[in-house]
């Protein structure tokens, strides 16, 4: 009845073809390879498309700031600075993995740095001079701090039933709130010098910072955890269907106890790393840390509902704010066009998650 | 006739002031399929899920091979020998058949990338390719995510997950609801394979024909209690909507 009028003038739909299919034919040889079913395994996650944007930004910024972005200066820069975000992103992923979230890390990370400090000050005493003893009491504490906060985020998500929105909200503003009663909102500049050493340390042939081989190390293992061992795999069936991982037999409420501890005490070690590369706790610093976190694990590819997630997406995704940040800043744009961005490159990247799930389903 | 395999014996159930079982018997006998019927709200799937271990009895008992036992949790069940395949399909859609087929039971690397923790997936994998070749289940792509495949193949991989480790009852709600033709013949295949293994199946099924097609042996629930128990070579679909509606009152007499 209704005659089916094409879209495009058949001719041109000929031609077209014949110029693509060669291509497409290539593509499908190709992504038939050992090599390119990983190529296309890698395209079909977020990771890969976000790293090319990665890559993109880092040539434009380049080609518009020639000499000045892509320097080794700015490049050493941009990765301390990127370097305590990663580390609290790392463990921001393993929650986002469970379903959950964890509002509290930028605080929990303020609140450990502040204990820490003020035990390596404990007694009125200036402890610029103290040893490795004074130094790794220190980070104990702060591990210990992050830990414990971690451990009543676990407790009240797992075993309280208290969504985890809620649950690490609270403690976000138990943590801040410590942290400026026990500071009296003042920041602590002694620290001792070894730390500050350790903060502006630089390793193979003085050209990475050492704390941007402690953050690597952390993401490595990391992505580790999460894709070779019992612990990712738990971590990730949570995620995907909790009452399934029940009815295997996992123990759901402890293992979502151990991935908010660890969320936690990551939040601690970077909040020594924080001490080392500032020298001060820099309590008005932490802000928007556990937004930044989130966004990153979220840009990195990490589903909002669980079951799917990329530490190595989180990397990536914990550079494009700072590559965007920078990239503004060399051209002479105000900073705050990184958070315009950012923003964009958030939704862009919820939005292309939702987009795959919808086709899934759809089968 | 041998010895239960599984008994329930008085099985009361309330969620607040619903009664979905009053009372309820249940047997299971070695190396049958027992088919379990009723109309919707007749407690079926609260009676499976009790002999499961997901639900707790208010009252009642049960007894494996006569030995009274007390199901905990889906987990004690497991280790008892029962396995189920829910209805809802307990799998986890973003990870693969082999990790689906494999959870909670994971096989470990050898030595001490094991101790820590280390997952030996190609082990798993080459096992999970046994366990679906033997359910007659392609699975193309190995490592796609479960998420990924057809509904067939999904259930495909939850019936496969319950058989590899049943060695005394599995149980099935409603295997086929989501199936085709195809599929459907398959995973009734399967429960027969299940049986001829020497594990019991207990199958929950609204579809008459098909449950007089594979069942040994039919017990028929009625508003929580059991009502009717029957040989599928007696029994005939209108005596199983009459013994589902009306109720028969063979228990106790029989």
């Amino acid at each position: 009845m209704t005659a089916v009028r094409p879209s495009l003038p058949e001719s041109i739909r000929a031609a077209l073809a014949g110029k693509l299919s060669p291509v497409a034919e290539r593509w499908k040889s190709f992504s038939q390879t050992r090599f390119g079913s990983v190529v296309a395994r890698a395209f079909s996650t977020n990771a890969a498309w976000i790293l090319l944007l990665l890559v993109v930004l880092m040539w434009l910024f380049n080609f518009l700031a020639p000499g000045k972005f892509l320097t080794e200066f700015n490049v050493r820069t941009m990765a301390v600075n990127v370097a305590v975000l990663l580390v609290i992103a790392v463990g921001e992923t393993f929650v986002m993995a469970t379903g959950g979230i964890d509002l509290s890390v930028g605080y929990v990370m303020l609140f450990a740095g502040v204990t820490s400090a003020q035990t390596m000050n404990w007694g009125g005493r200036n402890p610029t001079d103290s040893g490795w003893d004074v130094v790794l009491l220190g980070l104990a504490v702060a591990l210990g701090s992050g830990l414990a906060w971690g451990i009543l985020n676990g407790i009240l998500v797992a075993k309280a039933k208290v969504p985890a929105l809620i649950a690490t909200l609270g403690t976000l503003g138990m943590s801040w709130g410590f942290a400026e009663i026990l500071s009296n909102g003042q920041d602590i500049r002694y620290i001792p010098s070894i730390i500050g050493d350790m903060g502006s340390a630089r390793y193979f042939f003085d050209k990475i910072p050492l704390v941007v081989i402690v953050a690597s190390i952390v993401a490595i293992a990391g992505a580790v955890v999460l894709s070779f061992t019992k612990f990712g795999r738990y971590t990730l069936a949570i995620g995907s269907n909790q009452e399934a991982a029940r009815r295997a037999g996992i123990n759901v409420d402890w293992h979502l106890i151990k991935v908010y501890a660890m969320s936690g005490t990551l939040a601690g070690f970077a909040a020594f790393m924080s001490l080392a590369i500032f020298t001060t706790t820099t309590i008005s610093g932490h802000a928007n840390d556990n937004l930044q976190a989130i966004a990153a694990v979220v840009i990195g590819g990490t589903s909002l509902v669980g079951g799917v997630a990329s530490v190595a997406g989180t990397t990536v995704g914990v550079c494009i704010p700072m590559v965007l940040f920078s990239g503004f800043t060399i051209l002479g744009y105000q900073s705050f066009w990184r958070d315009v961005a950012v923003g964009a490159v958030l939704i862009l990247a919820v939005y292309t998650d939702q987009l795959r799930r919808r086709r899934r389903e759809r089968r | 006739m041998a010895d239960p395999l599984l008994q329930a014996r008085g099985i009361v159930k309330s969620y607040g002031h619903v009664e979905a079982l009053r009372g309820c018997d249940f047997d299971v006998y070695p190396n049958e399929i027992v088919a379990l019927i009723g109309d919707n709200g007749a407690g079926k799937s609260t009676l499976i899920k009790i002999l499961a271990g997901s639900e707790q009895a208010d009252e009642g008992e049960i007894f494996l091979e006569g030995r009274r036992i007390h199901v905990g949790s889906p987990f004690e069940a497991m280790e008892l020998g029962i396995e189920t395949v829910y209805q809802d399909l307990a799998l986890a859609p973003d990870l693969d058949g082999s990790a689906n087929l494999y959870l909670g039971r994971e096989i470990m690397m050898p030595g001490v990338l094991g101790t820590l923790g280390f997952l030996d997936n190609k082990a798993m994998r080459v096992g999970a390719r046994k366990a679906f070749g033997e359910l007659g289940v392609d699975l193309q792509n190995a490592k796609s995510a479960v998420a990924n495949l057809s509904g067939g193949q999904r259930q495909s991989v939850a019936v496969a997950r319950s058989v590899a480790w049943a060695n005394k009852v599995v149980f099935l709600d409603e295997p086929t609801a989501a199936l085709g033709v195809v599929q459907t013949a398959r995973v009734l295949e399967t429960v027969k394979r299940i049986r001829d293994r020497g594990v019991a199946a207990v199958l929950i099924s609204h579809n008459m024909r098909q449950v007089l097609e594979i069942a040994d042996r039919i017990e028929v629930l009625r508003l929580g209690r059991r009502v009717a128990r029957f040989d599928a070579k007696d029994a005939t679909i209108e005596l199983l909507v009459s013994a589902m509606t009306v109720g028969v009152a063979e228990e106790g007499a029989a």
